[in-house]
């Protein structure tokens, strides 16, 4: 299952690729990283229908996650839709109401939990 | 003076007068003592008056009182001896006359009594003269009889004459006198006004040190006020800072946690493989990679939290004023962050692309680094605030946009942050520097971050903060500080 992590932040790669090696080393998951959400929405351009989740969080200099979001929802992609989780440092309830009326699948506040990110990982359907 | 010749010469005539009408008696009596007595009184009145005795001499003056005396004794005892000789009054008259002498001679000083006793000389001469001949009972021969005669007339005319020159003289002197007094009641009136000048000047002098000192306490009060007000202008900007810092300090730190925690797995992980009877040495050698790579990035987050703290805390410091090298590109980048961050924790749905532009090699500045961050903050914070204005205005199409670039231009570093949004219009540009000038509205802005800005860098920098702007395009603050 190939996700997309979407952070300004470059060391998220390396705590994401250490926190989920063992699913990396046996396939289960395969993550792929975007540092803004341009270079992320040109990454999904790129990757038709390969990627099933997309974890982006919402603030980062230029397009924002919630921007990305829309993009994702409103522009026309081959099927099947990715599912979006967004991630934020600030978890007020009118972001998370925001993020689920553009068409979030879920919301999650940093700190990640990365325990519970796993078992929501795994627990999806396509895994 | 008239009434002194007048009485020299006319006691001639009293004595004819009494010779005439009281022969018989003046045969037994000096007579002649009596007529002279009064006389030398009046001659004593005169030289009285003439010379204010009473002012000047007031001890000879009561002995002059006395002049009639030995004339009034000298009759009496002569009466009594039936004594009679024509020449006792003249030599009474001679001796008040040597009296009047001793009297100008005391009054030498003033020049009409040595005037007066030129005039009296020739004929106390003539005189005495007289009175020798009288006393030895000699005649002069007859042209010289004559001839004395006439001199005797010469000198009363003499006398008179004199006198009244010396009345003159008595006049100029006592008009001098006058005018010498007036000169000197002039010049006390004088020194009496200079007197209440100098106290007017004075009290004015006082008052008016009195009114500098209440100005240099209003002045006193004024300074401190404006401190306060750049303390409180610190705060609140800072207060606007606290949600973009917290999120700031956040981000390394949820790295710390997890970079930690990650760690521990890691350990555990390579631990299980010694446990192993095979171990997988390849996979060993990669977990301590990434171990030793965790407790770098655990140093690297947790000082970038540490420095945020730090920031931080200089920026809500009273300024030290030490100047000291900064790197320009360093204090644009982490203020940039804090000013976005700041802004995006009050309003979630603001974005803003960022543009940095820093130059590769930029040499570092002697400034006081934590007045300069608060410089660039205001900048930044202000450029957040015209694209978040002119995003909600509703454009359509509109990417807010803020950007810094760094460069050299000769012997100065220039930051200029430049925004696309609602740009100032020409009437408010001239007066954005002003203290308390201000835009926002009321409780939004103290209208000190500009002009605390614009004497940061020129006055406490020598540098210079400019702006152009095009009304609804954007605006360009550009800082320019001496290397």
């Amino acid at each position: 299952m190939k996700i997309l992590v979407v952070d300004d932040e470059p060391d998220v790669r390396t705590l994401f690729e250490q926190r989920f090696r063992r699913e990396i080393r046996s396939g289960s998951l395969a993550f792929s990283f975007a540092y803004s959400g341009e270079e992320a929405l040109g990454y999904l351009h790129e990757h038709h229908s390969e990627v099933v989740l997309i974890l982006s969080d919402i603030n980062m200099p230029g397009m924002s996650g919630l921007e990305l979001l829309r993009r994702v929802r409103t522009e026309p992609a081959p099927p099947p839709p990715p599912r979006v989780m967004m991630i934020t440092a600030y978890g007020d309830e009118a972001s998370r109401n925001q993020a689920l009326a553009l068409g979030a699948d879920d919301f999650l506040t940093k700190p990640v939990d990365f325990a519970a990110l796993k078992e929501k990982l795994l627990a999806l359907p396509s895994a | 003076m008239r009434v002194l010749g007048d009485v020299l010469l006319g006691r001639r005539t009293a004595q004819l007068f009494f010779t005439h009408s009281s022969c018989e008696m003046s045969a037994l009596y000096n007579f002649d003592l009596l007529v002279a007595g009064p006389l030398c009184m009046l001659i004593v009145l005169v030289l009285r008056r003439f010379f204010d005795l009473a002012e000047r001499l007031p001890r000879w003056n009561r002995v002059l009182s006395w002049v009639w005396a030995p004339a009034l004794f000298g009759f009496g005892i002569t009466a009594v001896f039936r004594y009679r000789n024509p020449l006792l009054d003249d030599a009474y008259m001679l001796g008040v006359y040597a009296l009047v002498v001793v009297t100008l001679l005391l009054l030498w000083s003033y020049r009409p009594a040595r005037l007066v006793l030129l005039a009296l000389a020739p004929l106390l001469l003539h005189r005495l003269i007289k009175f020798g001949l009288d006393l030895g009972d000699l005649r002069l021969l007859a042209p010289y009889a004559s001839i004395f005669t006439s001199l005797g007339k010469f000198t009363t005319l003499w006398l008179i004459g004199l006198v009244l020159v010396a009345r003159s003289q008595k006049r100029n002197l006592a008009k001098e006198q006058q005018q010498r007094q007036e000169e000197e009641q002039a010049r006390q009136l004088i020194a009496t006004q200079n007197a209440e000048l100098e106290r007017l000047v004075a009290e004015r002098s006082a008052t008016l040190t009195q009114q500098a000192a209440t100005l240099q306490q209003a002045l006193e009060e004024l300074q401190m006020t404006q401190s306060q007000l750049i303390q409180a202008e610190k705060m609140a900007s800072l207060g606007e800072l606290t949600a973009g810092i917290a999120h700031e300090i956040q981000n390394p730190l949820n790295f710390v946690n997890n970079f930690a925690e990650v760690s521990a797995e890691l350990l555990e992980e390579l631990a299980e493989e010694q446990t192993k009877p095979a171990p997988d040495t390849e996979l060993e050698l990669e977990l301590l990679a990434d171990l030793t790579q965790n407790l770098q990035k655990i140093t690297q987050h947790g000082q970038r939290a540490a420095s945020i703290v730090r920031g931080m805390l200089e920026h809500s410091r009273a300024s030290t004023g030490e100047r000291s090298l900064t790197d320009l590109n360093a204090l644009c980048d982490e203020y940039l962050r804090l000013a976005y961050h700041g802004l995006r924790a009050k309003d979630k749905s603001f974005n803003a692309t960022l543009h940095t532009d820093f130059a590769p090699v930029l040499p570092l500045v002697e400034a006081v680094s934590q007045d300069v961050g608060r410089v660039l903050l205001n900048l930044f914070t202000n450029a957040f605030y015209a694209v978040r204005q002119r995003q909600q205005a509703g454009e359509a199409g509109y990417a807010p946009s803020v950007g810094v670039r760094t460069r050299r231009v000769g012997d100065e570093v220039e930051v200029s942050v430049q925004d696309n949004g609602t740009g100032i219009a020409e009437a408010v540009r001239q007066k954005i520097f002003q203290p308390f000038f201000t835009t926002k509205p009321a409780g939004e802005g103290t209208g000190l971050g500009l002009s605390l800005a614009h004497d940061i860098i020129t006055q406490g920098h020598g540098g210079s903060l400019t702006v152009t702007s095009q009304e609804g395009q954007g605006a360009k603050f550009t800082v320019r500080l001496p290397i």
